[in-house]
């Protein structure tokens, strides 16, 4: 049978709650209600990673991008595109509404800039569906290290890539993978952690929901190299997707003889177990991250001794991150010269993000390192949405920091981002505009730290409370320019005095937020006034009367009501009553409604 | 399946890297277009582009051939229709293509570089949405 057309749709979790699974249900119904079931196959891909315009559905060959699909359209691409072989102009992906030009996947300036090495087969294989990874070269790596490769070889691979943690804090793989392959041990673990907590981010749901196997792949062949016979994959619960899509990759890796006892053939065992997190985020830490495996409370333990040497169950551990997993492949099958050829000096390889917030095109991007963060917002993102001012992007979560304007043009690296205090973390890019107060947004990321502390050491525990108080103090308008003081007083000290890494990193957000915008703090602290007008008890609402026609829509939208006024007078805000949420300004279209 | 040896695991890969290679377009250069309007369909240009496929396949040449479907080309007197767009050879319209000599066409066209007489129709208008 020979299928004319391929039809790609995207089943990540973003463009599946977007109805992506009912669209690849009715297109498989209308194929088959027109007659044309054995001329085309539709297969549900991993992430495409424009989800601004989800869901999307591509068509091959004849490579038509469509964007923002509806169940509904099923019927049409079926009839159009497979039947009569025309494409369905009215969803193709257009530059901007007014433009009637349609844009070739390979033009999408979404595309242009990035480099998919981790995503090399997100938005092109089924991921349920193990003969298309190996038919993209899947398991090849595996084969090679077997039986071409001696264990050294393999690290040495990987020391000639370059290959850094991708899970935040940069450490060469090859260096955890030596650690744990040079101790003799009766036992020794392999392990993935797919506890993704950052907000906003979400690379490594997208990975595993597009490309499962590359990390069973990749697991295993960490197994070979330092002897493990036994490896965990740590994923929160609140995947669903990802751990079905991960549960059939594992059966179908088993089915094959690619996991289990005698991998083809070659005398070496492995295999894989699911650990389900129930969502605390101190659990991505990697310590408490194995004691959950364990069975034990999710806390951390001190460093060192290392996982690498003492880890699960007190045996040498190699625990990475589901992006660095990803990667592993391809640098052996590629080598790791070629890998190290990209990026920068010190940062090898490429970076996925999660490019959220008030921006054009939020998506899944992944670009080498080096890349400005400028290309990744404007030229990847398409700018800020509502054409707004840049005001700065956070990076590595309530871990991280802020990057302002300033430094939209360096080139971002593991050193780079560090020396601006914040980090590479994960990969959460979450970018804000001139509407948002940093003060608000860093009481946000201590408050998260805050819930989230496991409470084991007193500098995080205390600490992340007071900080959040102070900050609200600041937010509520009575804060002191002592409480500045105060703020980095304690920050440093939890710096220094945590036990893990999410207490060493939780004032990050703030501390920097204090560095770049010191003039936001100081403004609600001296002149109570937020600009932004995020910080509710220091924002007035009032209505000027020069500007007021007295139409009333605000007056119709006030929910309190507090604003009154006469038919065609200007109309008025009683300050007493308002509860400041902002309706009765996003509702004028005269900009009569001010913010003071 | 039973479990594999490292030589089923090949094979495997290089059965269904020609499968899917059929979907990828990137740095394919040979276009093989075929009418399917309402006519060609009808002259049996469905059957036409299922020997294409298996003939393209059985020389190898999944790689480097796209293998598309499009409208009616005009022709309609000579259907079934393709167009061959390769590098170094002139881009022409073949009408009459019936299944039965689309394989001669693959050789033909694709493999030797010929053209294949007696079926040769057209040159494809210019472009005009070309500059």
């Amino acid at each position: 049978m020979a299928y004319k057309n391929f039809i790609l749709v995207c089943g990540g979790t973003g463009c599946e709650s977007a109805k992506a699974d009912e669209i690849y249900k009715n297109l498989l119904r209308e194929a088959e209600a027109q007659g044309v079931k054995g001329d085309v196959q539709v297969v549900k891909t991993g992430c495409f990673g424009f989800c601004e315009k989800g869901p999307i559905v591509k068509v091959l060959p004849s490579e038509s991008f469509y964007v923002e699909v509806k169940p509904e359209d099923a019927k049409e691409i079926i009839s159009e595109q497979v039947v009569k072989g025309r494409e369905v102009k009215r969803l193709l992906y257009k530059k901007d509404a007014k433009s009637a030009d349609n844009v070739k996947v390979e033009d999408i300036e979404f595309y242009q800039k990035q480099f998919r090495i981790v995503l090399r087969n997100c938005g092109v294989i089924n991921p349920e569906n193990i003969d298309e990874y190996i038919a993209r070269d899947g398991y090849a790596a595996l084969e090679k290290a077997i039986f071409q490769m001696k264990p050294e070889d393999v690290i040495a691979e990987l020391k000639t890539s370059g290959l850094r943690g991708r899970g935040g804090a940069g450490f060469p793989t090859w260096r955890k993978w030596e650690f744990s392959r040079v101790p003799q041990a009766d036992q020794k673990y392999v392990v993935c952690n797919a506890d993704e907590g950052d907000p906003g981010a979400y690379m490594d749901r997208s990975t595993i929901e597009g490309d499962p196997h590359s990390v069973i792949e990749a697991m295993t062949i960490c197994g070979y190299t330092i002897g493990a016979t036994k490896g965990y994959v740590y994923i929160r619960a609140e995947y669903p997707l990802a751990i079905d899509r991960l549960k059939i990759a594992i059966a179908q890796a088993r089915e094959y003889g690619l996991l289990g006892k005698n991998i083809l053939g070659s005398g070496v065992d492995f295999d894989l177990e699911i650990r389900l997190g129930a969502g605390a985020f101190v659990c991505g830490e990697e310590t408490a991250l194995l004691q959950s495996v364990e069975g034990k409370r999710g806390m951390p333990v001190p460093r060192p001794p290392f996982p690498a040497v003492k880890g699960l169950w007190g045996k040498p551990t190699v625990i990475n991150n589901v992006e660095t997993w990803a990667n592993i492949p391809v640098i052996l099958t590629k080598g790791g010269a070629w890998f190290a050829k990209i990026g920068t000096e010190t940062s090898k390889g490429t970076k996925v993000f999660a490019v959220t917030g008030k921006i054009n095109n939020s998506g899944l991007v992944e670009v080498p390192m080096g890349t400005t963060l400028r290309e990744i917002i404007y030229d990847i993102g398409g700018g800020i949405k509502g054409g707004k001012k840049f005001k700065g992007a956070q990076t590595g979560g309530p871990s991280g920091g802020i990057i302002t304007a300033d430094y939209l043009d360096t080139p971002i690296d593991y050193e780079s981002l560090t020396a601006l205090g914040s980090m590479m973390g994960s990969g959460g890019l979450i970018v804000m505009d001139e509407d948002d107060c940093m003060v608000n947004i860093s009481k946000f990321y201590m408050e998260f730290c805050c819930d989230e502390s496991c409470g084991k050491c007193a500098p995080c525990r205390v600490g992340t409370n007071q900080m959040h108080a102070l900050l609200e103090k600041i937010t509520d308008g009575k804060g002191t320019r002592d409480d500045l003081d105060k703020l980095r007083k304690i920050g440093q000290a939890m710096k220094k005095a945590a036990l893990c890494g999410l207490g060493q990193t939780a004032p990050n957000p703030t501390l920097s937020t204090m560095k770049y915008f010191e003039k936001e703090y100081l403004e609600h602290i001296d002149e109570r006034k937020c600009a932004a007008g995020k910080c509710k008890k220091l924002v007035v609402f009032e209505i000027d009367a020069a500007k007021c026609i007295g139409c009333g829509l605000c007056a119709r939208r006030c929910p309190v009501p507090c604003i009154t006024g006469e038919k065609k007078q200007p109309h008025v805000i009683d300050k007493m009553k308002c509860i400041k949420c902002g309706e009765c300004y996003n509702a004028c279209k005269f900009g009569a409604v001010v913010k003071k | 399946m039973a479990k594999m040896t490292l030589e089923q695991l090949r094979k495997l890969r290089e059965d269904k890297k020609q499968d899917l290679t059929r979907r990828e377009v990137e740095g394919k250069e040979i276009q093989v277009i075929v009418g399917m309007g309402t006519c060609g369909i009808a002259a049996g240009a469905k059957q036409t582009f299922d020997e294409i496929v298996k003939a393209v396949d059985e020389y190898g040449l999944g790689k480097d051939v796209i293998i598309r479907q499009t409208g009616c080309m005009g022709l309609c007197y000579v259907e079934p229709t393709v167009e061959v767009v390769m590098p170094g050879m002139p881009t022409v319209i073949y009408g009459k293509m019936t299944s039965e000599v689309a394989k001669d066409l693959v050789r033909k066209h694709l493999v030797e570089k010929k053209l294949l007489e007696n079926h040769i129709f057209d040159r494809p208008a210019a472009d005009i949405m070309k500059k």
